[in-house]
Parts: C-alpha cells; sequence; structure tokens
C-alpha cells in the first residue's frame, strides 16, 4: 500500500510502516501531525551571503565522542564543520546505515556545503554542525528536550539559516 | 525534524529541511521543505557522486530562496533513477535486497532493537570516546 504503483510518486513511509505494524500484530505507530501553519521566519539575505548551520538526525556523532544510543536518545553532539566527512560515524536503529557509513555527506553533507561556500552559493558555513537522533518516540521528549536544546546551539550561532538533514 | 524546525523558525532562525519522505514531512508541516525522490537512508543523494550531492542541495536552496508561504514542500526534481524500480522494494527503513524480499515478504521488522547503550560504529570509536572522557 505505502509502494507506489508507478515509478513517479512517492513511497508513503506513514502507510508502509503502518502495514508492517499490522503485519506484525503491533498497535499502530503514532506519527506527528501539526496541520496548523508553522511559524514563519523569513530570509534576512541571499543565501549567497547568508551564513549556514548543518543540523542532521542521522545519528551523525564524530570519532572520539560518545555515540548515541537507540532509545529516545535527545542528545546533542557537536561536529567541528571544518573536518573531513571521514572523521564522521553514523548511528541509528531506523535506517539501512551502510550507504550513510560508506559517506557520511548523504545524511550529513558538510564536505557538501563547505564547498558550495567556495562556489559562492553559501555566504559561509557555521563553524559547528549539530549531530542528533531522529525517531524520538516520545513526542513530549523531542519537544521538551531535544528542540530546545538545538534551538540554544543554534541560536548562540548567529547564522542565517539552518538546514535541517533528516533520514 | 519537523518540531525542530518549528522551534527554530518560532525562534527566529529561518530553516530549510530536506526529505525524501513525503508523507512523513507533510505530515509534521515544517516551515520550508525541499524534497527529492531517493530510497530512506540517502536524503542528499548517492555516496560517493559529489556533483550528485552538490546539485540536489544547489537546487533545495534555490527553492528555499524562492518559498514565501509557509508549509512549503517544493520537489527538487533530483530522483534516484528515471523510473522509480527501487520503490517496490521500499521498506520503512531503507530497500530491500531481491533476495530479502521473496524471503520476508512484508513481515519481517526491519528496524534494529532499541537498546540503551551507546552504539558505536566501530569499536576504535567506543576506546576513543571511552579513554578521552
Amino acid at each position: 500500500m505505502g509502494a507506489p504503483l508507478d515509478g513517479s510518486a512517492p513511497v508513503d513511509y506513514i502507510a508502509l510502516t503502518r502495514d508492517r505494524y499490522d503485519a506484525l500484530g503491533y498497535p499502530p505507530y503514532q506519527w506527528v501531525a501539526l496541520p496548523e501553519p508553522p511559524p514563519w521566519t523569513p530570509l534576512s539575505r541571499p543565501l549567497n551571503e547568508s551564513t549556514v548551520a548543518l543540523v542532521g538526525s542521522g545519528g551523525a556523532y564524530r570519532e572520539g565522542q560518545t555515540a548515541f544510543h537507540w532509545k529516545d536518545d535527545t542528545g546533542v553532539r557537536r561536529i567541528p564543520s571544518a573536518d573531513p566527512a571521514t572523521d564522521i560515524r553514523v548511528t541509528h536503529f531506523a535506517y539501512d546505515l551502510e550507504p550513510a557509513r560508506e559517506d557520511p555527506n548523504i545524511v550529513f553533507p558538510v564536505d557538501r556545503l563547505r564547498e558550495l561556500v567556495d562556489e559562492g552559493v553559501l555566504g559561509g558555513l557555521a563553524s559547528t554542525a549539530l549531530g542528533c537522533m531522529g525517531g524520538i518516540y516520545s513526542v513530549r521528549r523531542a519537544t521538551e528536550e531535544l528542540a530546545p536544546a538545538i534551538v540554544a546551539e543554534v541560536t548562540a550561532m548567529d547564522v542565517d539559516l539552518a538546514l535541517l538533514v533528516p533520514v | 525534524m519537523g518540531l525542530v524546525a518549528r522551534a527554530l523558525e518560532a525562534a527566529g532562525v529561518p530553516t530549510l529541511c530536506l526529505t525524501s519522505a513525503y508523507s512523513i514531512t507533510a505530515s509534521v508541516n515544517p516551515p520550508r521543505a525541499a524534497f527529492s525522490d531517493l530510497p530512506l537512508g540517502h536524503t542528499v543523494g548517492r555516496p560517493h557522486e559529489p556533483e550528485f550531492q552538490r546539485d540536489l542541495l544547489r537546487r533545495a536552496f534555490r527553492a528555499a530562496e524562492a518559498m514565501d508561504e509557509p508549509g512549503t514542500i517544493a520537489p527538487t526534481g533530483v530522483a534516484w533513477d528515471v523510473n522509480g524500480s527501487w520503490k517496490r522494494r521500499a521498506t520503512p527503513t531503507g530497500v530491500e535486497t531481491e533476495a530479502a524480499e521473496s524471503k520476508s515478504g512484508a513481515r519481517s521488522d526491519t528496524r534494529n532493537e532499541r537498546v540503551d547503550i551507546p552504539q558505536y560504529q566501530y569499536e576504535s570509536d567506543r576506546l576513543a570516546a571511552e579513554s578521552g572522557a
């Protein structure tokens, strides 16, 4: 049901997960639904003059840091964005890690963002990128712990845009 | 990430969410999102294809500059392949191999167990983290 009949429509992961849970006899997964219009802050300057902060929820940490655990870990890892992606490790319970371990840029694109700064597409990259875990099953803990921690880190960076990369 | 995007935006920081899971992003409804039609676990593209990844990012940033309505999900136009045949084998965690598909059908739970101790990529990472602590 989640898999589309033709190749052009996106995969419906909500339907796909519901079907799997049904088949396994699990109660349905409770997806967050936020139909009310989201808050909005306009871009203050063109992107080629903007400093961008990278926040990735694919479970990225840097070699030498404590890895995330897989049960509602609401911690945040500060990763120097000047370091090559080969220093970055990834850990997560909910997606196939093999491709991202081969090239962390596909979930945490630090190398690519530095290159876009060199190209002049972006004005700059915040010196610290943030790694965290998606798939926090507790909406309360995501709202009360993870989101405020990231807001505190990013607002202290004085950036013009946060690029959020989920998996 | 929708919750984080909303919190940042409420705190005065503009955000752009990349996504390859359209229905999940539509449900959490972040302020700005750019959708690429890629398998889960490849939000920025194919491993070791830097120009593919840069192209996706350039398109996403260009789309973000043009957005003026909260809750926009703009397509980047980036896709894994022309016919999307991988989607038949899509699971909630990635893409099954043909062999796994015929063996397990839709019945297997492809997630890992949610253990509450750090899960290192390499044993050497654990040693490095514990000696540095």
